[in-house]
């Protein structure tokens, strides 16, 4: 099985038509995921190599039952797409537009919590979701993950994302799903949710956590993995070298004050019981132990 | 981006908070007539974004102008920790019955707003949070909701604000939540807030800091570009629109992604290197992007070797290789080079920079070794 998307997913992209939608919508058609609409509120009836598109995604609803949505529209607009698709009744709508502002990240992560609480918000600046073999939503390479599980992988990096898919991929280790969360300050998704997710998914058996310095997030989890999981979590947490006060490229990756360091959050995280890594590499080592030993 | 404290106080202004009379200044006569127009006496105060600069010496009371001029004389050029000072405010001194504290920020664990409030103003707020934690009232604001009038009120009495102060502080916190989230500041905070011994309430310093993401709808912020205090490095880095921090160690990183450009950071100290720096390039690796970010590596004088560690996804291997070979053709690098390759394609890439290796440029298959390998160069 896989976590919050698989073969039945019908998603609508929310800027086809713009140049990095287009890209990437046909790419996850091309991996098999089912791509069924596109948006944009001045080329109704138009459609991008096959794909319809429609003028919102309450028309591209109607018309083709999507449930999910993937949104790659620019910044601005980003409010707007997230509020459009869920009153429209979409129920997983993923973010991959970076360098939306705090403040409507704020905003609509709430809107969505207070009233369409079933709806699921991932991101923003988040490279998507695979389930591998069964659905790519987003800018994950497909051709570096495995399907199958047995691991389930959740990321606040993008690019540590792919490199854990790779390592598990190269020794032979398959993934059930693997959710990048994204670095921004109001991730939609949470490394919680997807610990649960994983924690009750039959086909998932152990999970490969990799988080970053800032905020308290990991922290959180090493709570969560310590009352309520029963499956081995392997961690690598990036920045353990960072210097305080400064930004490390995500909006969240920041150590501000003594908290949000990588040591305190690698501490936490062992003391839960989870195996940590103190590089990707290593990480996929202890994972294929780990594996070895299921 | 991080305000000056005269730009806060002109971004607080802008949003109606009371701030003291006051102006700029960049040479000791403008400071003067600065001063002249405020009204004496004055406090003048060097602005640099750096704590402690009151017991350096920075911040002086001048009751008339050859004062003014002794002391802001004194104050530009100064060294604080690193930071020279370029510019004085110089603002009428204030009279005060009180100093109060209050807030407002992201609380991204709770993915809500958090308005902090103290009595307890004046200092340095870790330290009134560490010694005396219940002095500070901390509110959860609802973002879909916003802060209520009710709210304003709540949290100025929870927090013990006089009586004499409670309209004006209400008031502050209300229009301060305003320039929080319309004018975008990741963090909005006043310290002190001040109560004068004639009953007002007003704000004697501003720290603010922009959301960088929001500048697309504040043109008004172009106000404040350029006059951040920045590493020539990070300048150069800016200007090509690279994520660059300066860090003081010898090996240069390039990387794709802000992930494995941490990542990168971590294994080149587990080896025993020092990094010179953080540069995430993002997604892609053209060439064009690749030689901007080695002219920003090499010009920092402490690299001994540079490490560019690239992880190909979308972006396949050959594509990451002919754009560092094509990077390598256009900037004269003094530094040796070590390349780690990996992801969609990366055997295809090896080859490619196979034909161009040599003593001052080597490939390595995985970041550890190709870590070794850099902090090796860089030690010799």
């Amino acid at each position: 099985m896989s976590i919050f998307v698989n073969e039945t997913t019908k998603v609508v992209y929310q800027g086809l038509t713009g140049s990095a939608g287009r890209f990437y919508g046909l790419r996850n058609r091309e991996y098999g995921t089912q791509v069924v609409a596109g948006t944009n509120p001045k080329r109704a009836g138009e459609n991008v190599e096959g794909i319809p598109v429609f003028a919102n995604v309450h028309d591209a609803r109607e018309a083709t039952g999507a449930t999910a949505s993937c949104i790659f529209v620019p910044a601005p607009g980003v409010e707007s797409a997230v509020m459009e698709a869920a009153e429209a009744g979409i129920e997983f709508i993923v973010v991959i537009t970076e360098g939306v502002p705090a403040k409507d990240e704020a905003r609509f992560y709430n809107r969505l919590a207070r009233d369409f609480p079933r709806t699921r918000l991932l991101g923003p600046n988040c490279p998507g979701i695979i389930s591998p073999g069964k659905c790519n939503i987003g800018i994950t390479a497909g051709e570096i993950a495995t399907g199958g599980g047995p691991v389930g992988i959740v990321s606040r990096s993008g690019t540590l994302t792919y490199q854990a898919l790779y390592e598990l991929t190269q020794k032979g280790i398959g993934q059930t799903t693997c959710v990048g969360i994204g670095g921004d300050p109001v991730p939609g998704t949470n490394f919680i949710d997807c610990l649960e997710a994983f924690q009750r998914d039959p086909e998932t058996r152990a999970v490969m956590m990799i988080g970053e310095i800032g905020g308290s997030e990991e922290e959180k989890a090493a709570d969560f993995i310590k009352h309520e999981m029963t499956k081995p979590v392997v961690v690598y947490i990036a920045g353990v070298t960072a210097p305080p006060g400064r930004k490390m490229g995500h909006a969240g990756a920041i150590i501000s004050g003594s908290s949000g360091t990588a040591g305190a959050k690698m501490d936490a995280l062992r003391s839960a019981g989870a195996h940590v890594a103190i590089n990707p590499t290593e990480a996929g080592n202890v994972m294929a132990t780990v594996v070895a030993h299921l | 981006m991080d305000l000056f404290e005269y730009q806060g106080k002109q971004y607080f202004a802008r949003y109606g908070i009371p701030v003291s009379p006051g102006g700029v200044a960049h040479t000791v006569d403008e400071a003067v007539s600065a001063a002249d127009a405020a009204g004496y006496p004055v406090v003048i105060k060097a602005q640099v974004q750096v704590g402690g600069r009151g017991k350096a010496g920075g911040i002086k009371l001048a009751s008339n102008a050859s004062e003014v001029r002794h002391h802001a004389g004194n104050i530009l050029g100064m060294d604080i920790r690193g930071h020279v000072v370029e510019r004085v405010w110089v603002e009428r001194a204030s009279d005060i019955k009180a100093e109060y504290y209050a807030s407002f920020t992201l609380d991204r664990g709770a993915r809500k707003h958090l308005a902090m409030v103290s009595k307890e103003g004046g200092v340095d707020i870790e330290h009134v949070a560490a010694t005396n934690p219940d002095a500070i009232i901390r509110r959860h604001i609802d973002p879909a909701v916003g802060l209520t009038h009710a709210d304003a009120v709540d949290i100025i009495d929870s927090a013990g604000i006089d009586q004499e102060a409670r309209s004006g502080a209400v008031s502050i916190l209300e229009l301060l939540y305003k320039c929080y989230v319309e004018g975008d500041a990741d963090l909005a905070e006043i310290n002190p807030l001040i109560l004068t011994p004639d009953g007002r309430v007003h704000a004697l310093d501003a720290k603010v800091t922009l959301d960088d993401n929001a500048s697309f709808r504040h043109p008004e912020w172009a106000a404040f570009e350029g006059t951040e205090s920045a590493d020539p490095r990070e300048q150069m880095a800016r200007e090509r629109g690279l994520q660059y921090v300066g860090l003081d160690g010898s090996v240069g990183i390039i990387a794709n992604g802000a992930g494995l450009a941490m990542s990168t950071l971590d294994v080149v100290n587990q080896v025993g290197g020092t990094p010179a720096n953080f540069l995430d390039i993002g997604g892609g690796a053209s060439a064009a992007v690749m030689a901007n970010a080695l002219e920003v590596v090499n010009s920092d004088p402490n690299v001994k070797a540079i490490f560019i560690n690239i992880f190909g996804g979308i972006t396949r291997g050959e594509e990451v290789a002919n754009g560092i070979v094509t990077a390598l053709g256009r900037v004269t690098i003094t530094s040796p080079i070590v390349v780690r390759l990996d992801g969609t394609n990366a055997v295809e890439g090896r080859a490619i920079l196979k034909a161009h290796e040599s003593d001052r440029l080597i490939s390595r298959p995985t970041m550890v070794e190709a870590a070794q390998a850099a902090v090796a160069f860089a030690a010799q």
